[in-house]
């Protein structure tokens, strides 16, 4: 892959001054098959500051936040700690190093009680029998330092998320650790919620844990941070000093298009093309809400946001694979469907977002995969006539360009990319009239991502309607006529390929004006920008 | 995912272009290795164990010892190619022993208020009914087939124990025994139902729509669903199918013994569990054949058959029962850390 030169987003290490460094990674790289992670990232986090760790979604923060709590491995790079290299080979080996890490999904058993996730792991006893009175006296005194009210005993599954994450740090005080990486902390809080966290966030930093604070949240980490860092596409932009930033100054930092990608020029719709597919009133709270959507005939609709803002439980309603409120209409004609079955029937199909989870049956073969939902029109009575079979099969993925030396193997013998290609071309058999294509190039490489764009305005130029959802923007701007914004489970901004820049459509996904946060919240900085 | 830089002979024999490579998992790896013993060690055991008798013991290559095996395993082996189908979606039923022994009761008792054809029928109806209960249960209450099954499996050998009050159930007359006991060309009903059980379930599997939904919803539940399978029908399917079997498998002991008896079934389905992953079907759903359980079947009955040939301590027959039972499933767990 060629190195990016020059220009405002070259790697520019700036060491921090101040007291030593904590940790410090240097030339960390991280890729996921051909998909890249991160790319040669050298930082450092000084002892008891609050480092934030900023970008647009799939940017590398989360991953290099795991890798800095043990808890991924990078391909390349050294991690220090405190000036001396080490390699953790699993979280508890970083544990024991004083570093602690809050996923988004926080890592507690919900069915025993709150003290027992506090000391899961670590629990204090003696001769092998816990010391409930030891154990007592340390809860009550971390539950005092960070404000939790609940009994000790309260089961953790009936607490609210926000008491939750402050038991899983409760649990990283217990490990005794030094270093706390909270990844998205406040994303799932109500405001009051998150303002507490963070003030707690700060006490902690004030008796000395450093934070490594990873978040969307562009006013939370102005609010909290000493330094922040900035990545985007897997590469270190900047580490400042987070007085010197502003909400501004942080997403200019994150805009910039990736050299290697170049999309190609969806054609518009025709004129006057019809509505296919027309939502209104779609809800399922909490996830989303209101939704009106319309995809005419051959548009490319881009749905934008953050990661968690709703894209994806919108398109699985769309779909019928979750129950929500409001009305559809596909033709013009209203629609019911209650099941993925009956959506394809009626000629929308999903390519969703995990296609080993949920696209592929990974075990079984490329033709079964292809042939999965349409399994009828190559059957007869119930009996699949085989030559038949491997004939559609050949056909729809020689049409989209995927490549297997024998359609008998098990689709996980495929590369990531041509494994998407399947996952698509099981739907092309029967030409659909509406595809939701929710992340179609998630950790495929820059080929098969080409590709897979090519295919996608191909295919509205057939005059099928798609929705299609990435957590890269540039991918939803390159190929959308139209792009709506979700936050907060609403829409919160459509613009149509002209007006669409990432600046605009950035600021509406990060929230950046008034509105932040669920719609309607008033905001914290309020004299940013 | 996979390692771009690994060589693979695949890969040049499909002729890619350099536009986009296509890179392969290494087949000469661990899990390769493991991957093509696990396809064909089941037929190399039997296969060796085969071999191993015919040399041992005069008695064993005789075609009355052989069809005495094939005629003792039929009950249980139709039971394992219906568990077959079950485990390939992903579920277990440990109520099929139950269901068996319930429906020889209800055969023995209508047999003798009805008739003896009547009864078998009935018996068998009330089976598949069971195993309806089981599915409806399992995919539409949400209830762990474990342990959905053990419940209803327990009820069902409580309601047979119920209506023998403790004693067998005799059937006097031939008419009902002629399904466990009468011949066709000097082989035994039961066993051409057992053959006939294989060839039907085996083109099932392999060659019908409903076939590939038992391997999609128990290969990936959410991606058959995705594909619009309507994967409750399917797991409600299996179980019936299982509870059919069952019914028959009872059917032909009853029939064979003339009487109704109540029990558990624990060990009857233990071994046809025990025949279907010894002969590769994975635990964890998604794989598997119906030939594979033939071989589990015949490799566990052999070495049963053997060991009563050669006078051995029944007690190490367990145990090598076990240890194979093992080494089946350890070789499922390693492939599949393999394929993940």
């Amino acid at each position: 892959m060629p190195r990016r030169e020059g220009g405002d987003v070259a790697a520019a290490v700036q060491p921090v001054p101040g007291p030593a460094a904590h940790v410090e990674v240097r030339g960390i790289s991280k890729h996921y098959g051909g998909a890249r992670a991160l790319e040669d990232i050298s930082l450092q986090v000084s002892e008891g500051s609050i480092h934030a760790l900023v970008g647009e979604n799939g940017a590398g923060k989360s991953t290099l936040g795991k890798i800095i709590a043990g808890a991924i491995h990078p391909d390349a790079g050294d991690l220090l700690l405190r000036g001396r290299p080490v390699t953790f080979r699993s979280p508890r080996e970083a544990i024991r190093s004083g570093i602690a890490i809050m996923d988004q999904e926080l890592a507690l058993v919900p069915t025993v009680p709150v003290i027992d996730n506090v000391f899961m792991g670590v629990e204090r006893s003696r001769r092998g029998v816990v010391s409930q009175s030891v154990q007592r006296r340390l809860f009550a005194e971390y539950a005092a330092r960070i404000g939790f009210e609940h009994s000790p005993r309260t089961d953790t599954g009936r607490l609210s998320t926000a008491d939750q994450q402050k038991v899983a740090i409760m649990s990283a005080l217990a490990r005794e650790a030094e270093l706390i990486v909270m990844d998205e902390p406040t994303a799932a809080l109500t405001r009051r919620e998150a303002e507490r966290l963070l003030e707690t966030t700060r006490d902690l930093a004030r008796g000395g844990v450093t934070v490594i604070f990873v978040s969307h949240f562009l006013a939370d980490v102005l609010a909290l941070a000493d330094v922040v860092t900035v990545l985007k596409d897997g590469r270190l932009v900047k580490t400042a000093p987070a007085r010197e930033e502003t909400e501004e100054s942080l997403v200019t930092a994150m805009l910039g298009r990736s050299l290697e990608l170049v999309f190609p020029d969806p054609r518009p719709p025709r004129e006057g093309a019809p509505v296919r597919l027309s939502a209104r009133g779609l809800s399922r709270p909490p996830a989303f809400s209101d939704i009106d959507i319309d995809i005419h005939e051959g548009e490319i609709v881009g749905l934008a946001g953050l990661v968690g803002s709703g894209r994806t439980e919108i398109a699985r309603a769309l779909f019928g694979a979750d129950p929500a409120s409001g009305t559809l209409e596909l033709d013009g004609r209203p629609l019911r469907h209650r099941s993925p079955g009956r959506a394809i029937r009626n000629g929308i199909v999903m390519l969703p977002e995990s296609r080993k989870d949920q696209g592929l049956v990974m075990l079984r073969s490329i033709t079964e995969n292809v042939t999965m939902p349409h399994l009828s029109a190559v059957a007869s009575r119930g009996v699949v006539r085989r030559g038949e079979e491997r004939r559609v099969a050949q056909e729809v993925l020689a049409s989209v360009d995927a490549r297997a030396a024998s359609l008998s193997m098990p689709v996980s013998s495929l590369s990531g990319g041509n494994q998407q290609k399947v996952a698509l071309a099981k739907w092309l058999i029967r030409k659909p009239r509406v595809l939701i294509a929710d992340e179609p190039t998630r950790g495929v490489d820059v080929g098969a991502k080409r590709a897979i764009y090519e295919l996608l305005c191909g295919l509205a130029a057939e005059g099928i309607g798609i929705l299609l959802i990435s957590s890269e923007l540039e991918e939803v701007l390159g190929l959308s006529h139209r792009v709506l914004v979700v936050r907060g489970g609403r829409i919160v901004g459509q613009f149509d390929r002209s007006e669409a820049d990432e600046e605009r459509v950035m600021r509406a996904a990060f929230g950046g004006d008034p509105s932040r946060r669920n719609g309607g919240e008033e905001m914290r900085i309020p004299d940013v920008g | 995912m996979s390692d771009e830089t690994t060589p693979s002979a695949q890969l040049t024999a499909g002729g890619e272009s350099p536009a986009v490579r296509l890179p392969l998992r290494d087949r000469r790896s661990l899990g390769g290795v493991v991957n093509a013993l696990r396809d064909y060690v089941i037929v190399l055991s039997v296969a060796v164990v085969f071999l191993v008798l015919t040399f041992s013991s005069d008695v064993f290559l005789t075609s009355t010892n052989l069809l005495n095996v094939l005629e003792q395993v039929a009950p249980v082996g139709i039971i394992a190619i219906a568990l077959t189908y079950v485990l390939i979606a992903g579920e277990f039923d440990i109520s099929a022993g139950a269901i068996a022994a319930f429906t020889g009761v209800v055969a023995a008792k209508l047999a003798n208020s009805i008739g003896p054809w009547e009864g078998l029928i009935l018996g068998v109806l009330a089976a598949t009914g069971i195993g309806l209960l089981n599915g409806l249960l399992i995919a539409y209450g949400g209830i762990n087939s474990f342990v959905c099954t053990l419940a209803v499996g327990l009820m069902v050998a409580g309601v047979a124990v119920l209506i023998t009050k403790g004693f067998l159930l005799t059937v006097p007359g031939d008419t009902f025994a002629t399904l466990g006991t009468s011949e066709l060309l000097g082989v035994k009903y039961s066993v051409w139902l057992l053959v006939a059980i294989v060839v039907l379930f085996a083109f099932v599997l392999h060659r019908t729509t409903f076939g590939r939904w038992l391997y999609a919803v128990g290969g990936n539940l959410e991606a058959a669903r995705l594909s619009g399978i309507n994967t409750k029908m399917v797991k409600v399917s299996a179980f019936a199918i299982s509870g059919l079997a069952a019914g028959l498998a009872g059917a032909i002991i009853a029939s064979r013994t003339s009487q109704g008896q109540a029990g558990d079934g624990i060990s009857t389905v233990l071994f046809a569990f025990a025949a279907v992953v010894v002969g590769g079907t994975s635990v964890q759903g998604g794989r598997g054949a119906v030939w594979r359980t033939v071989f589990g079947l015949l490799l566990l009955a052999l070495i049963g058959n053997g060991f009563n040939l050669l006078s051995v301590e029944p007690i190490y027959q367990q145990i090598v029962q076990g240890a194979i039972i093992l080494a089946a499933v350890a070789a499922d767990a390693l492939s599949r850390r393999q394929a993940a």
